[in-house]
């Protein structure tokens, strides 16, 4: 399991707050530390992981939850 | 005034009203882009020669209500004006219609507005047995249905994994719609199932390494009506990587239409009467 330095559940929310929320839980963090995200399957997996693609923040985990959600680590300013 | 050929304003997009002598003119569009000086134009003839409004169509295309027979030459010289000109009805090649495309919208694979526009210019009102509609969506969340149309064009990417810069992080068995990626974390492997893959490239635009990449392409469907006969176009080739490959597939699928068709008949009544095996034949005669 990878160690955090934040966390965020984005689970009770919908498309486009899903991202901002998650977005300003990063903000709260430095460059090279972990934030964990939990969040659904459907468009929140497909969207936000390649949203925080595309603002240069690095994936390097994502744990399928046995209640069906997802767990994912992303890495500050990891690309 | 003589003999009104209303056959001829047909074709030119005019469509008679339950109004005497009154015409909504649909307008030739290209995937749904209409510009800001043509809006203003389109403003002043509904204005001036309609009622005041304009009637947005299922196909991203846009018809004047209350256009006036006496009226009709004159506002074909004010579209003119604007680079507009009437679109099409009646048994032809329709309006093209596209999303926005990979030129704007993240998701896409292929430059749908291009596409849509080199459509347009070679087959726009082009004569057939009966209406033919071409669509061009950018990627398989196909926000332009392509399967609704006679023949669809859908932007995708035939997906290739690189171990060596594989960082088995999962993200792309997490986002992969139909399963067809299964990633051992602890073994450092990964399995691809190339049969179940729909070219969406999911795993492509996700991954955070590179380490799945892959040329876009199009996957085309054949045969879709959504009018009085609802059926959806099949998919019967794979990807095909040129886009000279696909305006060949264009060209060939509609001289067998031409050839097939009897008058009157929609491309997928001529489809299921003579079997789909003859176009498949016909397709694979242009391969080799």
């Amino acid at each position: 399991m990878s160690k955090r330095d934040g966390f965020i559940d984005i689970t009770d929310v919908i498309c486009p707050i899903t991202f901002v929320k998650a977005k300003i839980a990063m903000e709260e963090l430095t460059s090279g530390e972990i934030l964990e995200v939990r969040m659904n399957d459907g468009e929140p997996i497909q969207n936000v992981p390649r949203s925080f693609k595309d603002e240069g923040h690095k994936v390097i985990d994502v744990i399928k939850n046995e209640d069906g959600t997802f767990t994912v680590f992303i890495e500050k300013d990891g690309l | 005034m003589g003999k009104v050929d209303y056959k001829a304003l047909k074709a030119g997009g005019f469509m008679r009203q339950v109004q005497k002598d009154c015409f909504s003119m649909r307008l030739r569009t290209v995937g749904g882009k209409i510009g800001a000086e043509q809006l203003n134009k389109i403003y002043e003839i509904a204005r001036d020669y309609g009622q005041g409004y304009v009637h947005l169509t299922a196909r991203q295309g846009i018809e004047i209500p209350f256009i006036k027979l006496e009226d009709i030459e004159t506002v074909k010289a004010e579209l003119a004006k604007a680079g507009l000109e009437p679109g099409a009805c009646g048994p032809r090649v329709r309006t093209v219609t596209a999303c926005q495309g990979s030129a704007i919208c993240p998701s896409g694979w292929i430059d749908t507005t291009a596409l849509a526009k080199e459509l347009d210019a070679k087959y726009f009102a082009k004569e057939l047995s009966h209406k033919f509609k071409l669509a061009v969506t950018g990627c398989s969340n196909n926000c332009l249905k392509a399967e609704e149309n006679d023949f669809g064009i859908k932007g995708g990417v035939q997906p290739v994994w690189n171990e060596s810069r594989c960082s088995f992080c999962g993200l792309c068995e997490a986002v992969c719609p139909v399963k067809a990626i299964k990633v051992a974390k602890e073994d450092g492997n990964l399995f691809f199932d190339q049969e179940q893959c729909i070219y969406c490239g999911k795993c492509v635009k996700s991954c955070p390494v590179s380490a799945w990449h892959g040329k876009s392409g199009f996957l085309v469907y054949f045969g879709g009506t959504f009018g009085n006969k609802i059926a959806v176009a099949k998919q019967i080739l794979p990807l095909i990587s040129s886009k000279e490959k696909l305006f060949s597939i264009i060209d060939a699928t509609m001289g067998f239409f031409a050839k097939y068709a009897k008058p009157g008949e929609r491309f997928r009544v001529t489809l299921e009467r003579v079997g789909w095996e003859l176009l498949e034949q016909e397709l694979r005669e242009i391969e080799e």
